[in-house]
């Protein structure tokens, strides 16, 4: 007794003896009735995890950037000098490829004719959108240059320099409008 | 009878006082809550569900009280995910700033969570954000596969075919100086996440975290193998697509300065 004590057999030997053949029925279809409610699991060999990784991978989402992105003189100035420089170049490149198609139209006499013809609102507003991203991308370029060459390069330096090239270019817009 | 009277007032008394300062002091010892009004704030948090993933990602709103919650804005997650919400997922580990798990972008900004403080005005609510365009596994966590490739393909380790005979590579104090705001970096991803060029390009551009570690080995004068990390560079879009933006060093929660030291590389490359 005492030795299948000590080995924890007595409770099942008990059952062994005592339990008669239709417990055993009513006992296994109780058992098998909580596995099925229990959660189920499936087992998966070691190449499934790849297979359900590369589909996962294919659904995920790309998160949000600059929709989300705090707005900030260090991007939004990028941006900006990338705007103006795409500008003045389809401007560059139109206008000379314009006079390239049609030299009667696009020459100088003509253009500074049909400039004079404006009223002085437009002339001013034309003078505006010309001098603004003209400013902006030259003294931003500079910036540019002082930075490639090694200057200015702390956050604080990109800021101050940042705000320079801003104070410069509404300074130099304003004295080109009135010229 | 009447002679005892005054004595046992007196005993009782005694020990109603004594009852009551024995009350007071034991009282005095339990900190009394300090009763502070609610400060509800509210948070909208970026959540994505990879187990239905036909659902797009939304943002989910959660209102604690402030005075019932830390100081940063991670403990205000784990509140959350401890209280409401258990299927809240993000990366955490140090909550201290030097694992560089907890990256993610706070009111606009990356930052990490455990270094980032709750703002405490409680009209505006406060946005969370993973990493911005990074692929997402599960709300707040960004798959950083990709990442890790880019700073393993730099090869960041010593390489140096001639030790020195006996002993350690020796260095002086300059040399040793260079490398300082360039070894802190943790790798939390919140520059290279940061930055417009990495958005774009980010299949091919390294991006400021990975070329920082590349100029750290290009700077370390214990490193012999220079040339081949600058040429490995030499091309297009692996660096030049750095366009000086400084968002990166704008948001770097550790301080340091990855495009000052892109433009550094770039100014040697131009030496070459």
């Amino acid at each position: 007794m005492l030795s299948t004590r000590a080995l924890g057999l007595a409770p099942s030997l008990r059952q062994a003896a005592f339990s008669p053949a239709r417990n055993h029925v009513l006992r296994n279809v109780i058992r098998s009735s909580i596995a099925k409610r229990s959660i189920q699991t499936q087992s998966l060999k070691p190449e499934d995890g790849t297979t359900i990784l590369n589909k996962q991978r294919l659904q995920r989402p790309s998160s949000p950037h600059f929709t989300i992105y705090e707005p900030q003189l260090t991007w939004v100035g990028s941006i900006f000098n990338r705007i103006t420089g795409v500008g003045l170049s389809v401007l560059l490149y139109g206008f000379s490829l314009a006079y390239l198609v049609a030299p009667g139209t696009f020459d100088s006499t003509h253009v500074i004719e049909f400039v004079g013809g404006l009223p002085d609102a437009v002339k001013y507003a034309g003078k505006f959108i010309l001098a603004l991203p003209f400013t902006f991308h030259s003294f931003n370029g500079i910036r540019h240059l002082l930075w490639d060459s090694g200057k200015f390069l702390t956050v604080k330096g990109a800021y101050s320099s940042g705000y320079a090239v801003l104070g410069a270019t509404a300074i130099s817009t304003i004295v080109l409008m009135f010229q | 009878m009447s002679v005892l009277r005054p004595a046992i007032r007196r005993l009782a008394k005694a020990s109603i006082v004594d009852a009551r300062s024995f009350t007071t002091s034991a009282s005095r010892l339990q900190a009394e809550p300090l009763q502070k009004p609610a400060s509800n704030k509210e948070f909208k948090i970026y959540r994505w569900n990879p187990d239905e993933p036909a659902k797009k990602p939304t943002l989910q709103s959660y209102t604690i009280d402030l005075n019932q919650t830390g100081p940063m804005v991670l403990d205000a997650l784990i509140k959350i995910k401890n209280e409401m919400d258990p299927t809240l997922t993000f990366r955490r580990s140090c909550r201290e700033g030097i694992c560089g798990s907890c990256a993610m972008n706070i009111n606009g900004q990356n930052t990490l969570a455990c270094l980032c403080r709750i703002d405490r005005d409680t009209s505006k609510d406060s946005k969370i954000y993973p990493l911005p365009h990074m692929y997402i596994v599960k709300d707040l966590v960004p798959d950083l596969t990709q990442f890790y490739k880019q700073y393993k393909s730099i090869q960041p380790y010593l390489q140096n075919d001639n030790p020195p005979e006996k002993g350690e590579f020796l260095q002086s104090q300059e040399e040793r100086r260079k490398l300082d705001g360039l070894y802190e970096c943790i790798l939390c991803a919140c520059c290279s996440t940061s930055c417009p060029s990495y958005w774009w390009n980010q299949d091919e551009y390294l991006g400021p975290a990975t070329l920082m570690q590349a100029y750290r080995w290009i700077a370390d004068s214990r490193d012999s193998n220079g040339a081949k990390r600058k040429e490995y560079l030499q091309n297009e879009l692996s660096m030049y697509r750095c366009h000086t933006i400084f968002n990166c060093s704008r948001t770097c929660p550790k301080g340091l300065n990855p495009a000052a030291a892109i433009a550094k590389i770039k100014l040697e490359l131009a030496a070459d």
